[in-house]
């Protein structure tokens, strides 16, 4: 019968350990679900605290009127509008993703408690965010009036630097123009963040990956040589190099570095569909992100059954490939990571309204998207790129990058292409991978690079 | 002002239940009579205490006239049992009864705030089954025949138990209650709990020779087997860790034990890929948040209940407990956790081992086998019932929809708990009997022909 006792007790006892385990570890984590409504009670006696930028810069407070009405402002307006996102009529952004950090107040307790009974609210804790101001003005005003995305990630921790996405809003403005904002489609509208939830066909930024499958397959990929005459036919479907340029004899290197459609095409025909679909699956094409952010998942389509022409486009990334800005920079920050991925993440730590530190939020490796030396062979690969293939604009930077660019064509007017580059910084102590997708920007080299250039600049 | 007191009551009742909880253990070590009795006393004073801070908050929050007679009933109701169960059983287990009368406050205040109506509803029943409940220790005394009868209530239970699996009215893919119109239904696997464990008691305490653990085993199964046909996986598992426990420590054979054990989980394991509702629970359970929309809602309302409340609650009617499905019923624990907060939920956990301690600490002392095993298979149902529904609230394991005794909403589920108390104060007052009975033995110095005797011989 005691053991009985002590069966039943361990029972108790286990439940109890858990119990205190999830007021103490998980509770934060499950409470800050946008599926609470309970943080709406928070709202009823706290004031939302300040969203911060790395440097303490604020980008979203709270400001009490002396009757005691509350506005959220946001002194930067439009700038950090998707990553900082808005407050009322729903929320967006970080807004959202820490809502209910700025809605607890980890003040001084008898503080707390001498408002509670006072019937005064409390100030919420602070979010200091991974978000550079210098980065972000820099990523903003590059873009300029097109629309497009770029984003930012420090690829050693998975720290997003800066988030930029147009069409944008000025959050400030929310209760104003909210209708006008909603009139238009969804994916239209400027609340859209296209960093994480636009999806593009990816072009020739994807050629980094079908060069990643091709070296995974074929131990002798180096010896590859292709003469290229501006197209290559297969049936009755002829595939074209940018502006039907023949490149001439191209070896594995010159055909990444020159983007050349037709090298890409013929690689692409000898894959085996089963293997890059499972290369596509570990870089997480058709997987869930490890973003807390709203995404749009990317999806990549090839199978055994899949035509040549299916093959020759999927491989130069056109076809029915797909991918949103944010996964490209997450690709581009693994490669310069030795391969390994780090959890993007936006908010840094948070503290009090009086700047004591409450929680601290560490990187978190995500996982190896491929061996240290598959990522080593991919930055010298796109180190040329710069050097002495198509991303030309970028060669007057005073640092090495290494990048892909893109020029993906998205209807059947051939003549208009989304411009794409993805790169990363070689050999700097502080280190950055970028990537700038510009709407119907054209070439990446003449539209995309230099915006990515410019963040570059910005950083070093 | 208002304020004020409901601020400094969400401190005031974790301290009031961390006192009371401390004394439930407290007082066990306790060598001298006066001091047990003082201990007790003063359990009394923090539960009255806590009770009327509890129904302060309640009445200044909702300016309902109506909560002060409920509140003075509620009382006089307490002091009634406390005081009736004092002077007619003089020798009654003091720790039991403060624990039932805290378990059914603590339920009254909680209903209260979730729906006045049911709280109402509960106290009625509450006091029926008290006034039921006074003539159980005196019954359980008088009636030697109880051992006698293994069958009536193997059969009975059996009976009832195969009424509702084919007559029982559907509620949310279960049958677990008979309608009679539409004001009065009551789920009969409460009662037949009790039951049940008398069958087990009464069979096994007069053979544990092989044959007859097959035959009481047959009809252990059946009962389970009925109760997974009505799709009481809660209940089933119930029955069938009671019996398992009855067994093994009537037959101590560690193999039925195990051997049952394992082929439980095998069982569960069948029943896992055989039945959806059975995976949609698992499911719920292993990544609630994935499904957040349907099969995960119930439970991640929980968890966001408790972790929104933390250590010291929201406060009475501060939160939103009624954001969970069934929050009176399956998932009291949850409401509990957000607006009386962690600490308190704690207490709550600790007073239920509480209960469960003693129930197999009388078990112990019992003698008789039959007293003993049932007091134990009475103690093991409460003890596992508890960790079903905490569990499951709290996404330990997954959830199986069963209640938190005397303190969820529900007549059965009280009667029968109050019922199951009251047993074993009955069998507690036997204890003492034995005890005196003994003792008189030893005086006289001749062999006598007692049952006490007897069974100790047997033993």
């Amino acid at each position: 019968m005691a053991v009985v006792t002590y069966i039943f007790s361990g029972l108790f006892a286990m439940l109890a350990v858990y119990f205190v385990y999830f007021e103490g570890f998980l509770r934060e984590d499950v409470i800050n679900n946008p599926y609470n409504s309970r943080q709406e009670l928070f709202a009823e006696q706290v004031i939302r605290g300040k969203i911060l930028a790395a440097d303490g810069e604020t980008l979203a407070e709270t400001l009490v009127a002396a009757d005691g009405t509350e506005t959220r402002s946001y002194p930067y307006g439009n700038m950090f509008a998707h990553a900082v996102g808005y407050s009322s009529h729903g929320k967006a952004g970080l807004e959202l993703l820490g809502n209910f950090h700025v809605l607890t107040s980890n003040a001084y307790l008898p503080e707390r408690v001498m408002k509670d009974i006072r019937e005064e609210k409390n100030t919420g804790d602070n979010l200091v965010t991974t978000l550079d101001v210098d980065l972000q003005r820099a990523a903003y005003a590059a873009l300029g009036n097109h629309k497009g995305a770029v984003v930012a990630i420090e690829p050693s921790t998975g720290k997003i630097l800066c988030m930029v996405s147009k069409p944008d809003f000025d959050p400030n403005q929310v209760d104003a123009q909210w209708e006008d904002w909603n009139a238009l489609d969804p994916a239209d509208s400027v609340l859209y963040n296209r960093a994480t939830q636009g999806l593009y066909p990816p072009g020739s930024v994807f050629k980094i990956i079908t060069l990643l499958e091709y070296m995974r397959e074929d131990p002798d990929a180096e010896d590859f040589s292709f003469d290229c005459d501006g197209t290559l036919t297969r049936g009755d479907y002829t595939i074209g190099c940018y502006r039907k340029t023949a490149h001439g004899m191209q070896s594995l290197q010159k055909a990444f570095a020159n983007s050349c459609n037709t090298a890409f095409a013929q690689i692409g025909l000898g894959l085996d569909a089963d293997n890059f679909s499972q290369t596509c699956d570990q870089l997480l094409f058709d997987q869930k992100l490890p973003l807390s952010l709203p995404y749009s998942r990317s999806s990549f389509v090839l199978d055994s059954g899949s035509s040549d022409s299916e093959r020759m486009m999927t491989s130069i990334g056109q076809g029915e490939t797909m991918v949103s800005p944010m996964h490209m920079a997450m690709i581009a920050s693994a490669i310069s990571n030795r391969g390994v991925l780090m959890e993007p993440y936006l908010i840094d730590h948070l503290e009090t309204y009086t700047g004591n530190t409450v929680r601290t939020f560490r990187p978190k490796a995500y996982g190896k998207l491929m061996t240290d030396v598959e990522a080593k062979t991919l930055t010298e690969y796109m180190e040329q790129v710069i050097a002495e293939g198509t991303a030309t604009s970028l060669r007057s930077l005073n640092i090495t990058v290494a990048g892909k660019t893109g020029s993906a064509e998205f209807s059947s007017d051939k003549s208009k292409s989304h411009a794409w580059f993805t790169g990363f910084s070689v050999g700097e102590e502080k280190d950055l991978a970028v990537c700038v997708l510009v709407e119907e920007g054209g070439s990446g080299n003449g539209q995309a690079a230099p915006i990515a250039g410019k963040v570059f600049e910005a950083y070093y | 002002m208002t304020n004020l007191i409901v601020e400094l009551s969400k401190y005031g009742l974790s301290i009031l239940a961390a006192l009371y909880t401390l004394l439930c253990f407290s007082i066990l070590k306790k060598k001298g009579t006066v001091e047990k009795v003082q201990g007790f006393g003063l359990q009394l004073l923090i539960l009255f205490f806590l009770h009327f801070l509890a129904y302060t908050v309640l009445y200044l929050k909702t300016e309902n006239d109506n909560l002060l007679v409920f509140y003075v009933l509620q009382v006089a109701l307490i002091t009634f049992v406390q005081i009736f169960f004092q002077t007619v059983y003089p020798k009654v287990n003091r720790l039991v009864l403060n624990n039932m009368c805290f378990l059914m406050a603590v339920g009254f205040i909680i209903l209260t705030r979730l729906s006045y109506d049911k709280a109402v509803k509960q106290f009625q029943i509450a006091a029926a089954s008290l006034v039921l409940s006074f003539c159980v220790p005196f019954l359980i005394r008088k009636c030697k025949f109880l051992e006698n009868i293994p069958w009536v209530y193997g059969g009975v239970g059996l009976a009832l138990l195969g009424i509702v699996a084919i007559m029982g009215s559907v509620s949310h893919g279960a049958k677990l209650a008979l309608s009679f119109g539409s004001l009065f239904s009551i789920q009969p696997s409460e009662f037949v709990k009790l039951s049940f464990v008398f069958f087990a008691a009464a069979r096994l305490s007069e053979s544990t020779a092989f044959k007859d653990v097959v035959i009481t085993s047959v009809m252990a199964g059946a009962h389970v087997l009925v109760l997974v046909a009505s799709r009481d996986l809660g209940g089933a598992l119930i029955f069938f860790v009671a019996y398992l426990v009855v067994l093994y420590v009537a037959t101590k054979q560690p193999f039925y034990l195990l051997g049952g054990l394992g082929a439980g989980s095998a069982a569960a394991y069948v029943a896992y890929l055989l039945f959806s509702h059975v995976q949609v629970r698992v499911l719920a359970w292993s990544d609630p948040f994935s499904y957040i929309d349907k099969e995960g809602y119930q439970i991640t309302q929980s968890l966001f209940a408790i972790g929104t409340g933390s250590w010291f609650g929201m406060g009475l009617l501060q939160g939103t407990p009624n954001k969970i499905p069934f929050v009176e019923q399956d998932f009291v624990f949850s409401a509990v956790a957000e607006e009386l907060g962690g600490i308190f939920a704690i207490c709550l956990i600790l007073i239920c081992l509480s209960c469960f301690l003693m129930f197999v600490n009388i078990a112990m002392q019992l003698k008789d086998s039959f007293y003993k095993l049932t007091a134990l298979g009475l103690g093991t149902l409460y003890g596992f019932q508890v960790f079903l529904t905490i569990g499951g609230g709290i996404k330990f394991i997954p959830s199986t929809g069963v209640t938190l005794p005397l303190v969820s909403y529900g007549g059965s589920s009280l009667l029968a708990t109050i019922l199951m108390f009251s047993i074993i104060q009955g069998m507690y007052l036997l204890r003492v009997d034995e005890g005196l009975k003994n003792e008189k033995k030893k005086q006289k110095r001749s062999p006598r022909r007692g049952k006490a005797e007897k069974t100790k011989k047997e033993s």
